[in-house]
């Protein structure tokens, strides 16, 4: 069907609702993002499609992912009348067993395998139905899900509907009140009107740099020519996945996203330059083009006017210059990405030396919110220089794992150690990473700062992309900037000096110190690098490179000079200045890291301390890892 | 001008030129800025990137061989020697490196004899590092093929191997 007009969308939100939020049948949704699909999601669906197959009352049904990372396969089941209840680590040998426990009304024999009960499945556009879960009792043994701690504080605008919808059901997508600011906008046909709201909402670019999004596409609509809409959805930054888990659970928001852009600058033409490294979101957003053009909503003359949109998907190659714009576009032409200086910027001459707009996936997917809710709305929600949300995937050495979605201003340490349950194994909490290698580590002392673009800055780092890593005293910091410094001079396209010499000479440098020969005077020399390249580099890449050096020098300067001098590694992860030791003291003598030693160089009897021959160990870790005692101890 | 001369893996690599024809002419209109997808869909046909079929690419889309060569070398994704049948990919980005991905990445090197960037002897395998796959919670995170394995200890390596033939 073709969808003409706002009406046509209601009709299908109205039968569609139903499906959602209150089906005849048993529904089980089961989270089938990458990070899902990993964590055995596929093995679930399949073992659950098998057991049902005969049953029409129960329907196997896939989504994206809720985000709760650290505890997939998520599955949430429900019914008409009956509390939606979310369940964790539902792996293929206990999901069957799960669905029929929910059927015959006994969740109680299930009780480790739920994380809660869903208090209220409405997205937050959706405040004008009744929440669904209000007509019948909810299960009283049960928390739920919006209170336990991973859950609370959060608030989804990008990510509103991930997790809740069927990502290759558009149905799914309107049912949610998809594509309705965009049919508004087409029928008031007021392009001027959106750009304002974008820019009184104070929306900033979500994929790093932070510009304000409504002054670029003002900016963009300015200049003549072919204009296009481009989406940045080359995720590089390591431990950042926000972006693959929107367009794997929602791409139709980004698609609204970006016609929305269409629209407001006077464009016909979008791109989405996807990662290679994401073949599933690429095989979502192809399924959601192909059916908003069946349903008339991509194409020409859409819903009868005289707007026309066409999206286009391009994967990258593997390269994280890429995500600079103007190698992005290069990129999108067939060409090698390399950046270029910024003298015309490419709102006016982009792709194909026509003005273009680019944006990230988030910063897309949160325009359709804005423009039904209202600029007022969004500006409400923040700080004052960071306005709304932002998502982040929330990783590294914490309890709880997966993607979160706050509201600006919300301080770091609420989202480490309230949400992400602090750090795992009792160990000592180090630092946080944020803006990937373009960023810097915030240490403990700062962990009250709030997530803000401004304050984020103040202490060395920025707001980045939305990779948030949590490091223990497992950690080494000086490791861990010669491992981005590596990162880096791999990435670096190589066409400007200072970046392409400057990070092999501080990559050297780094790694002389990790392995034991640092020198007096290498501190200096790493900030008088880092502060040249900083300088006079020519893009985005090279001017942030250094910063994940120069802030851990700035906050962790014990642990170089411990390396240099000392020539020791505290972290124990530089190899060649540390050994491990066993605590005669502490250890049992249970045997299993005798058990578990891959060089068999562990050695002693049961219930008795073990030894460890310092000749034949490889410093593997697996001892360490697995010591249950802390008996095995870093020197 | 060594480079253009095909090598001798390229010498065994049987080309379908019909099928390349297929590939430019109607996957991708013959269209030079889709060049990069143009090489991915030959690298998907043959695991790398065979010489030959890149200077007839060069022919049929009127793009000097040098830019097909920059553009293949480039980009981290292309191969320009074969690979192996199972493409191991160990993410090392930095949740994975926090979590020990650099160990498991020692202990698939030690087990398979090979490092970084090569392949074994049987091409049974090829080692990759990539830069996160965006599975960062379930870190540290091996992709074999298609088939993700996640909170992987080095301990655990050998078994997970033995299932790929």
């Amino acid at each position: 069907m073709k969808i003409q007009s706002v009406k046509d969308l209601a009709k299908i939100t109205k039968e569609y609702r139903q499906e959602l939020y209150g089906p005849d049948c048993v529904k089980v949704n089961i989270g089938m993002a990458s990070c899902g699909i990993a964590a055995g999601a596929m093995d679930s669906f399949e073992e659950a499609k098998k057991a049902f197959s005969d049953n029409k009352n129960v329907q196997i049904c896939q989504t994206g992912c809720i985000g709760f990372c650290e505890k997939e396969p998520l599955v949430e089941i429900f019914s008409k009348n009956k509390p939606r209840i979310m369940y964790r680590e539902l792996t293929k040998d206990k999901i069957v067993d799960a669905i029929h426990g929910y059927i015959n009304n006994d969740l109680a024999s299930n009780k480790k395998s739920i994380l809660g009960q869903m208090k209220d499945p409405r997205s937050l556009l959706e405040d004008d139905i009744p929440n669904p879960v209000d007509e019948f009792e909810p299960e009283k043994e049960i928390p739920y899900l919006e209170d336990i701690p991973f859950y609370k504080g959060q608030m989804k605008i990008a990510l509103r509907n991930c997790g809740y919808i069927d990502p290759d059901n558009i149905k799914e997508y309107i049912a949610k009140k998809g594509y309705l600011s965009f049919l508004q906008a087409l029928d008031e046909n007021k392009p001027r009107q959106i750009i304002k709201t974008i820019k009184e909402s104070g929306l900033r670019g979500r994929g790093g740099g932070g510009f304000p999004t409504g002054i670029k596409w003002e900016t963009c609509a300015k200049h003549d020519g072919d204009r296009y809409i481009i989406c940045n959805a080359d995720e590089g930054d390591p431990g950042a996945y926000m972006d693959r888990s929107i367009l794997e659970g929602d791409p139709h928001t980004v698609l609204e996203g970006m016609l929305i852009a269409g629209l407001a600058i006077g464009s016909n033409t979008g791109f989405m330059y996807v990662r290679n490294e994401y073949p599933l979101a690429v095989k979502r957003l192809l399924n959601a083009i192909k059916q908003a053009t069946e349903y008339g909503l991509l194409g020409k003359n859409i819903a009868g006017s005289n707007f026309s949109f066409e999206i286009k998907i391009s994967t990258g190659a593997g390269a994280f210059v890429c995500g600079e714009s103007t190698a992005l576009m290069a990129s999108l032409e067939g060409n090698v990405g390399r950046p270029k200086a910024k003298y015309v910027h490419t709102v006016e001459k982009g792709f194909r030396d026509n003005p273009s707009n680019l944006n990230n996936v988030e910063t897309f997917a949160n325009v359709p919110a804005i423009l039904l809710k209202g600029a007022d709305w969004h500006a409400g929600i923040g700080t004052s220089n960071s306005k709304g949300t932002k998502a982040f995937s929330l990783v590294g050495k914490v309890k709880n794992t997966g993607l979160i979605e706050v509201p600006m201003g919300m301080p770091l340490k609420e989202i480490v150690f309230n949400m992400g349950g602090g750090v795992p194994k009792k160990k000592k909490f180090k630092a946080v990473q944020t803006g990937g290698p373009s960023g810097g580590c915030i240490p403990e002392k700062f962990m009250d700062i709030p997530v803000d673009y401004q304050r984020l800055a103040e202490v060395g780092s920025i707001m980045g992309s939305g990779g948030m890593i949590a490091m223990d005293q497992d950690t080494c910091m000086v490791d861990l900037a010669r491992y981005f410094i590596d990162f880096l001079k791999d990435e670096s396209c190589g066409q400007c000096t200072p970046c392409r010499e400057g990070l092999k000479q501080m990559l050297d440098i780094l790694t002389r110190i990790c392995q034991g020969h640092g020198r007096e005077g290498d501190i200096e020399l790493l900030e008088e690098l880092g502060a040249m390249i900083q300088k006079f580099s020519l893009c985005g890449l090279g001017t942030s490179a250094p910063n994940p050096v120069l802030t851990t020098i700035l906050y962790f300067r014990d642990e170089y000079e411990a390396h240099i001098k000392e020539k020791k590694c505290p972290s124990g992860v530089c190899k060649a200045l540390f050994h491990y030791e066993i605590d005669k003291d502490a250890c049992t003598g249970c045997g299993l890291c005798a058990k578990k030693c891959p060089q068999v160089a562990i050695t002693g009897e049961k219930k008795k301390p073990h030894a460890l021959d310092q000749e034949k160990c490889i410093k593997c870790g697996i001892c360490y890892d697995s010591c249950k005692f802390d008996a095995i101890v870093i020197k | 001008m060594n480079e253009i001369k095909p090598s001798q893996d390229d010498a065994n690599e049987t080309i379908n030129y019909l099928e390349l024809d297929q590939i430019i002419e109607n996957d991708f209109n013959s269209e030079k800025e889709n060049l990069i997808m143009i090489l991915q869909a030959i690298q998907r046909r043959y695991n790398y990137l065979p010489k030959p079929t890149l200077s007839y690419l060069s022919e049929k889309l009127g793009v000097p061989y040098s830019k097909i060569y920059e553009v293949g070398t480039f980009y981290s994704t292309f191969s320009l020697k074969p690979r192996g049948k199972n493409i191991i990919s160990i993410c090392l980005g930095t949740a994975c490196h926090v979590r020990g991905g650099d160990r498991v990445r020692e202990k698939i090197e030690d087990t398979l004899k090979i490092k970084d960037g090569e392949t074994t002897e049987d091409k049974k395998f090829t080692l990759e590092s990539v830069r996160c796959i965006g599975c960062c919670s379930l870190g540290p995170v091996v992709k074999i093929n298609e088939d993700m394995h996640g909170r992987i200890m080095s301990d655990k390596i050998e078994t997970i191997l033995d299932q790929y033939e």
